[in-house]
């Protein structure tokens, strides 16, 4: 198997929080390849954003990465200093966020914004930079007349291209998107999912696709890993993790999403909240919502054991097969 | 914010136990109690001179006579106890300032709830006032004002109200506005609480910290302005307070005599009061808004493991990693 | 375009309200300004005399509403009374000669304050934690709780009298006639500096901390990490990025700051002899000139809202969200 590009070995992030301590990432490791799509799934406040940022040293204060290594082309992220780090960036992996309007400067026109990247990183004149500029928008079906708007002249959709249009700026060999269609409307959402699929297609790139849509993901994603409260609970090919997802959590996901064609079925979420991360739980940290947990769950916290050739659990309940990694 | 939105929640989920709300947390933070102190220590000063001091206003001594063993602060161009003048002046100057805060957070609120709570025709006309009354500068307008009434604190205190409830309205309606649409309030509204009721006793206390602030905020300027227009000759001058003693003091010619002692220990005891009254506004803000308070924790542990703060996420590993 | 209208039409209210309160304020008042003139001139004025001062003074006994009227066209025809300080010259003239020593004190003080005072709370904001973040704001605070006049004869006394420095009063040297001549000129300018200091040391801090905080605000937006995320120079984000959103709300600050510096700002002008309004002003207190207070009471209160117009014009070429509608 060839050298995965990005690898994340032991991760461990903490936000110092007045009342102590928070390990928003606990010890998270997984790799992506050249030209993959690695989808990241969780609830709200798992730790899937905090990972993505923390790869990049992007975390404002009071985070701080605590242990662990991000290789990318065998390079420690963690080892970069910020002159490095500033090179590094954009160019090797950029970054689709959110919410496009709230990621994109008001007072600056979109062109400005391409162009600023462009030139920062290359040798290149305005001229050339907005040259370039242009063909990103057209790329993203924006016509270039587009590059002297403001970002509030823009609707909804074509912000978010936009902010697709920059990341590619570079035409970095990887991406995180995080959330990237979650603002959208479900029409829109498609367009723009069939939009990145087709340029992946072409130009090649690896994805962080960052998401709680499973659904979304399942259907575009090569692997998936599936977080809980900061750590890794399943990791599996998105074949796999669909037709048989094997961690109770996963299954509660996957449970959740009503399918659009087939019998009609009662929905069943996940009882219970996240775990009060300042204090999560023993043993397993799902273990208090879990319908299927064993006396062992609430005191030893289960490994991330392979169980099948294409697939990874942290569960009590999958210990037969296990061969560590 | 930041990390998407859903990080925070967790992260603020931790942040659940959070400590005897506002309060328990000011008497937490530094600058709180600082402030607190100086105010409490100018108080209990003033409200003790008589008992503390000579009587300021009797001419007893040599004037302009420097400070000495008998007279601390030395004495006016009248003969009269700087100490004692000082010690007195805080006895009006913050009465005052202290009522003054008081009418315009009972004003400011008053009219900032009913503007966002009501909205339309309400809103729009108080709007009006509230903006006109906030652009108009202070000083001109008081000045107008004074000299048409009775010299004295209440006329002080009546002209300082009305050039300055504005700014305590415009925060307050703001508020409100942020506030109406919140379910809370709407469960209220169907459930047929009276308008009144909502405002004050469903909205409001939503706004502690706001008004706090207002108070201290209002009486800074109480303080300030009343000082001012007294340095004009607005005040009654035969009333001992900080700004008839530098009234007082100009037009003793304090600068060419060079009685430097009959300006700066009222100038002092002004910048103190005003500076610890800020200093608790600014740890309520602290308080409330978190991110203006420097990340102590983290800066510590920076400084222990000694890495420099950069602009980057700071890689720190610690031993059990 | 339109809020800039906008903004006009309330600023022509906001001036209505001013002219009509000084209309009532006299009327509302017990004591009636006549009387007190009259008793001033005791004995020198004979008893018609006080009739002729109450017509003056717009007392007349018309039923209110004709009064009114007659008012508001005196005004319209920049009669704005006989001032009893300057007896005979009109108030508008005196006012006149006095508006442009304030104009330019007053600005260019409150201007350069301001720029200073941003451009330190920009700084203080980049380097959080450093000295001009923790130390000088609370210094410029101090500074700032002083009254204006009392610093005003702080720094007169020390740099004017102990070190002679600088001249102790007036706009001017005494016997130069004004044109622009160096020596004119010069004087001016060395006539302006301690006056001037003294303003921005009490609204330094001020300032400083309004931008500083803005700032802060403005470093936790998304469009600051995408920046960041992008590579950037920190120079790039901290001005483009950064400084250049935070100055939307902070120019509005300014505006609503305006009032109360200048009333700072005209109390400095007392104890430097300085022949701005603010002397003026005193000397209508001291000399119960009402019509000049009154006359000073519109034409501050008329700058401020000029001033104000044009910083709401300035806000326009800031923020491309108004320009476009």
């Amino acid at each position: 198997m060839p050298e995965p590009l990005l690898s994340i070995r032991n991760l461990r992030v903490e936000y110092l929080t007045p009342n102590g301590p928070v390990r928003a990432v606990d010890n998270v490791s997984f790799d992506v390849g050249a030209g993959e799509v690695f989808g990241l799934a969780g609830e709200s406040g798992c730790g899937k954003s905090t990972l993505a940022l923390a790869a990049l040293r992007l975390l404002p204060p009071p985070a701080l990465i605590t242990g662990g290594e991000v290789l990318f082309e065998g390079k420690d992220i963690l080892g970069m200093d910020d002159a490095a780090l500033a090179s590094f960036r954009w160019r090797k992996i950029s970054l689709v966020f959110q919410s496009a309007m709230n990621a994109l400067n008001p007072v600056l026109t979109v062109g400005a914004q391409i162009c600023d990247v462009i030139e920062k990183h290359e040798r290149v004149t305005r001229a050339q930079a907005l040259e370039r500029s242009a063909e990103l928008l057209r790329l993203m079906g924006i016509d270039s007349t587009r590059l002297r708007s403001y970002p509030h002249q823009l609707s909804g959709g074509m912000r978010q291209r936009v902010v697709i249009a920059i990341a590619l700026a570079l035409k970095p060999p990887m991406m995180f998107m995080d959330e990237p269609t979650t603002a959208l409307d479900v029409v829109v959402q498609r367009e723009i999912m069939q939009q990145i699929a087709e340029l992946k297609r072409e130009l090649g790139f690896s994805i962080l696709f960052i998401t709680h849509d499973l659904s979304l993901m399942v259907e575009f994603s090569d692997r998936i890993g599936i977080l809980y409260a900061g750590k890794l609970v399943e990791l599996s090919d998105a074949k796999s993790l669909f037709e048989k997802p094997r961690h109770p959590y996963t299954r509660g996901l996957m449970a959740s999403f009503p399918a659009v064609r087939g019998p009609r079925r009662r929905l069943d979420g996940i009882s219970g909240s996240p775990p009060d991360m300042l204090h999560p739980p023993e043993g397993c940290r799902f273990h208090p919502r879990c319908s299927e947990a064993i006396p062992r769950c609430r005191s030893t916290r289960p490994p991330l054991l392979r169980v099948a050739p294409d697939a990874e659990v942290a569960c009590h309940l999958y210990p037969a097969e296990a061969r560590r990694p | 914010m930041l990390v998407n939105d859903d990080e925070t929640m967790g992260y603020r989920r931790t942040l659940k136990q959070k400590p005897r709300g506002l309060w328990g947390q000011l008497l937490q933070n530094k600058k709180a109690t600082f402030g607190l102190c100086i105010v409490l220590a100018f108080v209990v000063l003033a409200l003790l001179s008589p008992l503390l001091v000579r009587d300021p206003s009797a001419f007893l001594a040599v004037p302009l006579a420097p400070p000495s063993g008998e007279y601390w602060l030395g004495t006016t161009g009248q003969g009269q106890d700087v100490f004692a003048q000082t010690l007195y002046g805080a006895r009006t100057s913050l009465w005052v300032g202290f009522s003054v805060g008081v009418a315009v957070i009972v004003i400011g609120t008053s009219v900032g709830l009913a503007a966002g709570y009501f909205g339309g025709l309400v809103d729009d006309v108080l709007t009006t006032l509230i903006n006109v009354f906030l652009i108009m500068p202070g000083l001109p307008l008081a000045v107008v004002l004074a000299a048409y009434l009775p010299a004295g604190p209440l006329t002080l205190a009546f002209v300082l109200i009305v050039t300055s409830w504005s700014w305590h309205a415009r925060v307050v309606r703001a508020q409100t506005l942020s506030l109406r649409h919140k379910d809370f309030v709407n469960a209220a509204i169907v459930g047929g609480e009276s308008h009144t009721r909502i405002m004050f006793l469903e909205i409001l206390p939503n706004m502690t910290s706001l008004i706090v602030s207002g108070f201290i905020g209002a009486t800074v300027y109480a303080i300030g302005a009343q000082v001012g227009l007294e340095f004009l000759g607005l005040g009654d001058v035969s009333v001992v307070t900080w700004g008839t003693n530098l009234y007082w003091a100009a037009n003793n010619q304090a600068l060419l005599t060079e009685s430097w002692w009959t300006i700066v220990p009222t100038g002092l005891a002004i910048a103190l009061t005003g500076f610890a009254l800020v200093m608790i506004n600014f740890a309520i803000d602290e308080v409330t808004n978190p991110r203006l308070k420097s990340e102590s924790a983290w800066a510590e542990a920076l400084r222990a493991a000694e890495v420099a703060p950069g602009f980057s996420t700071p890689v720190i590993r610690s031993k059990d990693a | 375009m339109r809020y800039v209208l906008r903004r006009l039409g309330f600023y022509l209210i906001a001036a209505w309200v001013s002219l009509t309160l000084n209309f009532f304020i006299p009327r509302l008042m017990p004591g009636d300004p006549a009387s007190a003139v009259f008793a001033r001139f005791k004995g020198m004025l004979n008893p018609e005399a006080l009739s002729a001062l109450r017509e003056a003074f717009g007392f007349t006994n018309e039923p209110l509403h004709a009064q009114y009227l007659t008012y508001l066209q005196h005004l319209f025809r920049g009669d704005l009374g006989i001032s009893v300080v300057r007896f005979p010259t009109p108030v508008s003239d005196v006012i006149g000669e006095s508006l442009k020593w304030t104009l330019l004190l007053a600005g260019t003080a409150v201007v350069f304050a301001f720029a200073l005072g941003t451009l330190l709370g920009i700084v203080a904001a980049w380097r959080r934690g450093g000295w001009l973040d923790s130390i000088a704001p609370p210094a410029l605070i101090f500074l700032g709780a002083f009254p204006y006049f009392w610093l005003a004869m702080l720094l007169l006394y020390v740099f004017g009298f102990l070190f002679g420095w600088f001249p102790l009063r007036s706009a001017h040297a005494d016997g130069l006639t004004p044109g622009f001549d160096w020596a004119f000129v010069s004087s001016v300018g060395t006539h302006l500096v301690l006056p001037g200091l003294t303003i921005v040391a009490a609204s330094l801090g001020g300032w400083m901390l309004s931008m500083r905080n803005t700032m802060i605000g403005v470093l936790a937006e998304d469009y600051i990490s995408m920046a960041q995320a992008k590579g950037l120079s920190q120079r790039r984000i901290m001005l483009h990025y950064a400084a250049r959103n935070a100055l939307l709300p902070s120019v509005t600050g300014f505006g609503m700051a305006l009032g109360f510096v200048l009333s700072g700002s005209l109390l400095t002008e007392i104890v430097f002899s300085y022949p701005g309004q603010g002397y003026l002003l005193l000397q209508a207190v001291q000399n119960q000139d009402y019509p000049l207070m009154q006359g000073l009471f519109l034409a501050i209160t008329f700058a401020v809202l000029v001033a104000n117009w044009f910083v709401d014009i300035a806000y326009v070429w800031l923020d491309p969200r108004t320009r476009s509608q």
